[in-house]
């Protein structure tokens, strides 16, 4: 088409919009199919897998037999349940707090306290439960030799190797999503509800336990079944903790169900609960946080002062600051120390400390730099592909250009259901056997990778796109432009902050991906997480903690470039989980 | 020839008519204000002429082709319209300078050319001193100004306007309404313009469209509309009036209070119920019988208002029960509970149905 400025395209009578429709309809079959690869037939395959006999393929109630048939495996389903349960109420209690006091008090060091949250929060809980091992494993964990130095005894306290150790050590890293939940309901309840109560006869004690925290209280209950879910779907913390305190729970079950020989299919039948139980949860989970009548989570805010604690204030920021010493200044003290350290049992003195941890996880070790490497790529790879591929949902959802465009989106966020585990198991039992034979290349890594963060795709991109007025494309076209000349020139350069962002909510967590990775793994692409978990099954705390803090410095650029673009608490928001 | 021609224009989504039957020609060069309150079908209107969305039926027509039917739209890039949005649309990732010259990159104009009409056009809206600035370093009316210009470089062959007032304060607003005019007068662009203020529509428009619930009620000049409604939804919307219920019986309409002569009165045929509208200026007050043509009727203050500009009466004719409103200047000044005189010329009063 040679459109000048001054003639009219000679409209036919019956102006042709047979090939537009033609166009849309590809793009949405195009879209559809890839879905449909990611999402849908990974877990119908999971499905089909748990009723088939190994080999011959035959239909069977077996597996189930099998995944159940044993006390143990039984036992393991319970201690995940119970173990959920334990981490999200410590969770609550580390959380609501740090929460409460950050977003609605005078307490001193109020944005310290969320950057040690968000240290906390880029920390992996494998990272996490190596630093805990050091701090608590019984003996020689550090705190047990101050305790001993410190009162004489024979034998410390601590125990990491327990089911209180686990859940503690998972609920220091998974209470920064109660954190988010609470403080993003709590930044919305505006002060006059709290005045209405004063003024009424409230003192700001009473006030808080009957208007604000009711108020937040479904975004707390929220937050806290996300870290129900966090906790049952985690793998690596109990493979380093569980195991070696002789216990099991679901995931480290379903990783020896995955051991030589691979069991897919009785895998499968064992990971039905765990699915079963996190979808219910998410059902729940958004009735909760979406119940009217809370204007807490939909009303507008209206102004907010912060409420004077008095003297209290400090008690509050020894909390704040006793939180963030376990979760970040003790891990991170000993994590530091043993990754410069010859043997990090040997302490502080100076003839200890080492560069040979770094020098040899970098150039030494056959894997252990390549596995970096790796999963920056992958995760690089599929933050890339699930950032456009969700944000051409979202515009085609958003502007209505296909029917059913619902579906789509409702194909993108439904992978939040599916545990990484469980995920993994679908991948495997899809795309393993022939034709497709992916399992150990990098391809099926970035594309499970891809699947498991495309609602954080999906929810941040569809929020770009409804922040964009459709007038500012149609204005566009009213002037000559096509759609495509509006995206261009008008869409993109917008959102390019939004996309930025979303990219880096999924690279992050991406880089540290376990879950779904170690099932999924060959020789060649090992990543950073899985080195880790290698090197903790081998004991060898001092490379790890090298190895591990590469990682976490690795990240620091990435997190500043976010935070310049997109303002300091981008991870914090509740659109990041 | 009509530059734009919508003929039997509907536009239904399910059971429930959004537009329907709207027929209307527009000369080159006039200026069309769709009137009618929200939800009234005007905005839908537009985004058809704009080629936003497909009528269910009927057609629209610029300079004799077809641009819609329910078979097929033209897309709004080929249409050689403009249209000025309720939100401005400005895009924030572009300079004034650049807002206002996309349309003419969009058209494969030369660099300079660009540069001169873009400073041309600036120079109209007095917003060349601002044209490096980013949207977001403007104030509501000077994005509107860029929106204004914006659509206006390009020459287009119909320009629309949806609500583009709306989102201004009240004092710009009406500033902005003769602004709008200015341009029209000095450009001469066919032009739809979609609002709700009556008084937006009349200051700008050669001819109004009033809407409601998705139909035409009247398509007339500004001054006939107001002393000629043919409706009693038009009456109400445009200005304020007096609904009066008369009795026809015999050659005398008996209304709440007085009677009138049917010679006397318009539209006066068969017996039974007519309405009749009631301008509160165009009725008089005084403290004694006036003489001369009109039908002079006793009456009493039943509560006023002081609104600066005039006097806001309510007065019951003594043998009335309901009170008419009436208008006066802000000299004229009656006392609630004193007697007065209506004054009513029975050739102001208006039948509508």
């Amino acid at each position: 088409m040679t459109a000048t400025a001054s003639t009219l395209d000679a409209a036919p009578a019956r102006p042709g919009r047979a090939g537009y429709f033609d166009s849309t309809w590809l793009l949405w079959i195009a879209i559809i199919a890839v879905l449909l690869f990611l999402v849908v037939s990974p877990f119908i395959y999971l499905v089909i897998t748990s009723f088939q006999a190994e080999r011959t393929g035959e239909f069977t109630f077996a597996n189930y037999a099998t995944a159940y048939g044993r006390a143990r495996y039984v036992d393991a389903l319970l201690n995940s349940l119970k173990l959920g349960a334990v981490s999200a109420l410590l969770a609550g209690v580390f959380a609501v707090p740090l929460a409460w006091a950050v977003a609605r008090t005078d307490m001193p060091g109020r944005g310290l306290t969320r950057m040690l949250v968000l240290a906390t929060f880029i920390t992996p809980p494998y990272t996490g439960a190596v630093a805990w091992i050091l701090l608590a494993g019984p003996n020689a964990g550090w705190l047990n030799r101050f305790y001993m130095l410190a009162t004489g005894a024979e034998a410390g306290p601590f125990n990491i190797y327990s089911f209180t150790g686990l859940a503690v050590v998972i609920a220091l890293y998974s209470f920064p999503y109660i954190f988010i939940f609470t403080t993003a309901a709590l930044e919305l309840v505006s002060s006059e509800m709290e005045d209405a109560a004063n003024i009424l006869g409230a003192g700001p004690w009473r006030t808080m336990w009957r208007v604000t925290l009711p108020l937040a209280l479904p975004a707390i209950l929220g937050g806290l079944i996300i870290c129900f879910l966090e906790a049952i779907a985690l793998f690596g913390s109990p493979a380093m903790i569980a195991i070696p305190a002789r216990f099991n729970v679901v995931t480290t079950q379903l990783f020896q169900f995955f051991g030589n020989p691979v069991r897919v299919e009785v895998a499968a039948a064992y990971a039905m609960p765990l699915l079963g139980v996190t979808v219910l949860l998410v059902l729940v989970q958004r009735l909760i946080t979406r119940r009217k009548g809370f204007v807490a989570l939909t009303g507008k805010g209206g102004d907010r002062r912060p409420i004077l604690l008095g003297r209290w204030r400090w008690v509050v920021f020894g909390y704040a600051m006793f939180v963030a010493a376990l979760s970040v200044f003790l891990p991170y003290i000993f994590l530091i120390q043993s990754a410069f350290a010859k043997a990090w049992g040997r302490g502080f003195s100076l003839d200890n400390v080492s560069l040979q941890n770094f020098r040899f996880v970098l150039f030494e070790h056959a894997t252990a730099a390549q596995s970096v490497l790796n999963s920056f790529l992958y995760a690089g790879a599929s933050a890339t592909v699930a950032v456009f591929l969700t944000l051409g949902v979202a515009y085609i959802v958003a502007r209505k250009l296909v029917p059913f465009g619902g579906v789509l989106g409702f194909l993108c966020v439904a992978p939040f259901v599916i545990p990484g585990v469980v995920l993994a198991i679908g991948f495997y039992a899809a795309y393993a056997p022939p034709p497709l034979a992916l399992y150990g290349t990098a391809l099926i890594l970035i594309l499970a990778f891809t699947t498991r963060f495309l609602p954080v795709g999906y929810v941040n991109a569809s929020a770009a796109i409804r922040s964009l007025n459709p007038e500012m494309e149609e204005a566009v076209r009213v002037l000559g432009g096509s759609r495509l000349t509006a995206l261009r020139r008008v869409v993109a350069p917008l959102l390019k902050r939004n996309l930025l962002g979303a990219w880096l909510l999924i690279f992050i967590p991406a880089t540290r991906e376990l879950s779904a990775a170690i099932f999924l793994y060959g020789p060649n692409t090992k990543v950073a997480s899985v080195m880790i978990f290698d090197m903790s099954e081998e004991g060898n705390f001092e490379r790890l903690a090298a190895l591990a803090l590469i990682l976490q410095v690795l990240t620091l650029p990435l997190l500043w470039v976010g935070q310049k673009a997109l303002g300091r608490d981008f991870m914090l928001r509740r659109n990041a989980t | 020839m009509s530059k734009l021609v919508l003929k039997n224009v509907a536009k239904r989504y399910g059971s429930f008519d959004a537009v329907a039957d709207f027929s209307l020609e527009l000369v080159k060069g006039e200026f069309v204000s769709l009137l009618g309150p929200s939800g009234c079908g005007k905005t839908t209107t537009l985004r058809m002429i704009a080629g936003f969305m497909p009528p269910t039926g009927g057609t629209i027509e610029m300079d004799g082709q077809q641009i819609s039917s329910a078979s097929g739209v033209v897309p709004p890039e080929r249409r050689r319209m403009s249209m000025i949005f309720q939100s401005y649309a400005i895009w924030p990732n572009m300079t004034v300078g650049e807002n206002v010259g996309f349309g003419l990159q969009v058209r494969k104009l030369s660099r300079s050319e660009i540069d001169r009409r873009v400073d041309k056009i600036l120079d109209v809206v007095q917003m060349r001193n601002l044209k490096g600035r980013y949207p977001a370093e403007l104030s509501g009316g000077q994005q509107q100004r860029v929106a204004l210009a914006r659509a206006i470089v390009v020459e287009p062959e119909v320009l629309l306007l949806d609500e583009p007032l709306s989102n201004l304060d009240a004092n710009l607003r009406e500033e902005m309404r003769f602004e709008i005019r200015r341009l029209h007068d000095e450009f001469k662009i066919t032009t739809v313009y979609v609002t709700h203020d009556q008084s937006e529509a009349m200051v700008t428009s050669d001819r109004i469209v009033v809407m409601n619930k998705g139909k035409i009620e009247q398509i007339d000049a500004p001054h006939t509309l107001y002393r000629r409604p043919k409706s009693r939804f038009v009456a109400g919307f445009i200005g304020r009036t007096n609904f009066l219920e008369g009795d026809h019986q015999g050659n005398e309409v008996r209304f709440d209070g007085f009677t009138a002569k049917a010679g006397n009165l318009e539209g006066v045929n068969g017996s039974g119920a007519l309405l009749y509208s009631l301008r509160p200026q165009a009725i008089g007050l005084a403290t004694s019988q006036p003489s001369g043509q009109a039908l002079a009727v006793e009456a009493e203050i039943s509560s006023r208002s002081y609104l600066g500009e005039y006097w806001d009466y309510q007065v019951r004719p003594l043998t009335g029960a309901k009170p008419i409103r009436v208008s006066t200047s802000p000299s004229q000044v009656f006392e609630v509970g004193s007697r007065v005189w209506l004054e009513i010329d029975p050739a102001a009063m208006v039948r509508v149905e």
